[in-house]
């Protein structure tokens, strides 16, 4: 379960930010029918609740995209994605398969047991908001997301395996040394 | 031999100051010992019974000797001076400084080495025949496929945090030397009647504590499909793969779980959405690879050099028990590989100091352009000798005490670091090693006993993979005392099969006692030059209990 504090940063697009919204970890007695503007609820929560610009859902780890989920998805403000342990993965393949698949454009947000050294493995999946637990340091955090300056794999911030970039750039090469 | 550019060189320097930087939030107590565990073993640094341990990548057992010989170094400036090869060709330093492994690893990156995911729960080190490229009866080269394979799942982001640790072997030849039916992934890489490559995928096999063989999930993919058809296996393993209990983690239970058939549906259903995407591979990608592993200049033995060899062979007794067990054909006339035997009595199996490393670079140098193999049964391969040398090597190899001719034999067998070193094991293994050695240390009796392998394991992870050894033996820990399960019947190779137990396990002392009698009923029931397994497979377990436990 995501615990909810006021302390937690929001890192967003590798700025730290004011966070406007409230997680609520527990399905409470007004679970069925959230009132309070703002707030992310549980995915099935949000499903069951009428579509509103200031209620968001958060996905548990185990979550199936089935079709009807991510139909229902189209509509959300974001989307976070719970790190029940940082050990947990498979929210990177959640967020790939939504940013890639079905091409959700919105904010995919981590939280739960979010920590520095796991943003950069995130982030290439497609996160692009994090809620650091609140004892994580934010310049560290920052820092963390710039260590590498490119990728063999393919993934969410990066279409062109390496293998591909390196075809293109022998082409390249070869192009300046045919103008040379 | 891979050479890096200078992506692959910015990528290995970037994770050596990514990894001085966690080491330093570390140490000023910004990080957890729980949360900094998985970041120090995605970068093969363990904490072991008495000190820290380092395991470096070989990538798919591949050595230049520049890089043994600063491996040798490493080992004399941080470690006591030794490093030990372990079965999944990576080599282990076991004495470093916690606070010096930033600048080990920076070392390392200086020639183009690392340790990346040589632990955790991602995928490790690949693995494939240690005679690739060289081998007589292959009909693909795995390595350059090995080389795509290593740089598709280095750091791969989506799967950092899978349910437990995942382990792809490769192989292009007829006969299976790199046990790919007893790995998460294995891949038989074949040539359709039109000369095109194709890959035949099993999945879900391994050892440790629930030993199985793996299941062909896939016949016959195209090559070009081959990085996204990993990526579809390894989605569904971190979706659905258990996480609740490590034990049950690994994606041969999910793939028992599920059955092969309903595995196989979900991983084609993810592929669907993967297949033909970018990571499609390209004539080009291959031919890029292909080109780092270009035959070396070797040169025209002439036939009277052939025939000399052939000669000494047969005038020579003790060269000719080095060549039978060492030597291995090639698939070019006049040159041969050259197997180093890391095992003799009184030597922990894979041990190597750092001076042997030196020296064994020097020889590599002048003897087989510059290259080494690491082998899974923990000995070092010359892969590229000329015949006319060989003679002149093996008298070198036997001053340096790396001749011992049983590569093969009861002697060679494969033993995990156990309880002397390592904090998972609930049982030594080395001494046990040792005085099976001693005992059996007659040359004569060896080949004798002929093709034979003896694995041990000091724990049920199975680092030793004694399920698939001939005579397999397991420490067992009893309320604190240490015993040795024995298990007969198992094989690696294109029939593996897992060992079965053989009853009740027996104190350390008595092992070599045990041995000796499941030999002895080998040798009885054996006809004309029947191997062990084959006596095995045709008696089956019985005799050898009743003779053991009578």
């Amino acid at each position: 379960m995501p615990e909810q504090t006021p302390q937690r940063p929001l890192i967003k697009e590798r700025r730290l930010v004011e966070d406007a919204w409230v997680l609520q970890s527990d399905v409470d007695d007004e679970g069925a029918n959230p009132v309070k503007p703002m707030t992310i609820v549980r995915l099935d929560v949000w499903l069951a609740a009428e579509r509103r610009d200031d209620l968001a859902p958060w996905l548990p780890s185990d979550t199936q995209l089935d079709e009807d989920t991510v139909a229902a998805l189209r509509d959300a403000p974001l989307i976070a994605i719970d790190f029940p342990k940082f050990t947990d993965g498979r929210g990177y393949s959640l967020a790939r398969v939504l940013r890639e698949r079905h091409g959700f454009k919105g904010e995919i947000r981590a939280v739960g047991d979010v920590l520095i050294d796991q943003l950069s493995y995130m982030a290439r999946c497609g996160f692009d908001a994090f809620s650091l637990r609140e004892d994580q340091v934010v310049e560290d955090a920052l820092a963390s997301l710039t260590v590498f300056s490119r990728h063999y794999q393919v993934s969410v911030d990066n279409p062109e395996p390496m293998f591909l970039r390196r075809q293109r750039e022998a082409r390249e090469r070869q192009r300046e040394t045919a103008v040379a | 031999m891979y050479r890096y550019d200078n992506h692959d060189q910015t990528l290995v320097d970037e994770r050596v100051a990514q990894f001085r930087d966690q080491m330093r939030r570390y140490l000023e107590g910004k990080i957890s010992e729980e949360e900094f565990l998985p970041i120090r073993v995605q970068n093969g640094l363990y904490v072991q019974r008495y000190a820290p341990m380092l395991r470096i990548a070989i990538p798919y057992g591949m050595l230049a000797s520049y890089q043994l010989r600063k491996l040798g170094e490493l080992a004399a400036r941080y470690d006591r001076g030794y490093g030990h090869f372990t079965t999944r060709t990576n080599l282990q330093l076991n004495w470093p400084k916690l606070e010096d492994v930033p600048e080990m690893l920076a070392q390392l990156a200086s020639v183009q080495m690392h340790s990346i995911q040589t632990s955790g729960n991602d995928i490790r080190n690949t693995t494939t025949d240690q005679f690739a490229g060289i081998a007589a009866d292959e009909e693909v080269d795995p390595r350059p496929w090995c080389e795509l394979i290593r740089q598709w799942s280095t750091f791969h982001p989506e799967f950092y945090y899978l349910p437990r640790k995942f382990k792809i072997a490769v192989t292009g030849a007829a006969e299976d030397r790199a046990a790919i039916q007893v790995h998460d992934i294995g891949l038989r890489l074949w040539r359709n009647d039109a000369g095109d490559v194709r890959v035949k995928v099993l999945v879900g096999g391994g050892l440790g504590r629930t030993p199985m063989i793996g299941e062909t999930i896939c016949e016959d993919l195209p090559w070009q499909h081959l990085l996204t058809y990993l990526e579809a296996v390894l989605r569904v393993y971190n979706q659905f793969g258990r996480r609740d209990n490590k034990f049950k983690a690994r994606i041969k239970i999910l793939t028992k779980a599920l059955g092969i058939d309903e595995m196989r549906r979900r991983v084609e259903e993810e592929w669907a959405h993967l297949k033909d995407g970018a990571q499609t591979l390209n004539q080009q990608a291959i031919d890029d690879m292909a080109a780092h592993f270009v035959d070396p200049p070797r040169r025209k033995v002439d036939d009277a050099a052939i025939e000399a060899f052939e000669a000494l062979r047969r005038d020579n007794r003790a060269f000719a028990r080095f060549v039978t067990n060492n030597v291995t054909d090639h698939k070019v006339p006049g040159y041969k590989a050259v197997t180093l035997s890391l095992k003799r009595s009184g030597h922990s199996p894979g041990d190597v100091t750092s001076e042997q490393m030196a020296q064994i670079a020097d020889l590599a140098d002048e003897y087989s352009f510059g290259e080494l193999r690491v082998t899974h049964e923990q000995n070092l391969v010359l892969s590229d000798v000329a015949v006319d040398r060989i003679e002149e090597l093996w008298h070198k190899l036997e001053e340096l005490r790396l001749a011992n001719p049983t590569v093969g034999t009861l002697a060679d067998l494969i033993c995990c670091p156990g309880g002397d070193y390592c904090a998972l094991a609930n049982a030594k293994s080395i001494p046990v090693a040792q005085a099976i050695q001693e005992r059996f240390d007659s040359l004569d009796f060896l080949y004798d006993l002929g093709p034979l392998d003896l694995n041990i394991s000091g724990c049920m992870n199975a680092c030793g993979h004694h399920h698939v050894g001939h005579i397999g033996i397991l420490g067992v820990d009893k309320k604190g005392e240490e015993y040795y399960q024995i298990s007969l019947g198992g094989s690696q190779g294109n029939e593996s099969s897992l060992g079965k137990i053989l009853g009740p396990s027996f104190f350390r002392e008595d092992v070599p006692e045990v041995i000796d009698k499941v030999l002895q009923v080998y040798v009885g029931a054996r006809e004309a030059d029947e191997t062990f397994i084959d006596t095995y497979r045709r008696i089956g377990l019985k005799p050898f209990k009743e003779h053991v436990y009578a």
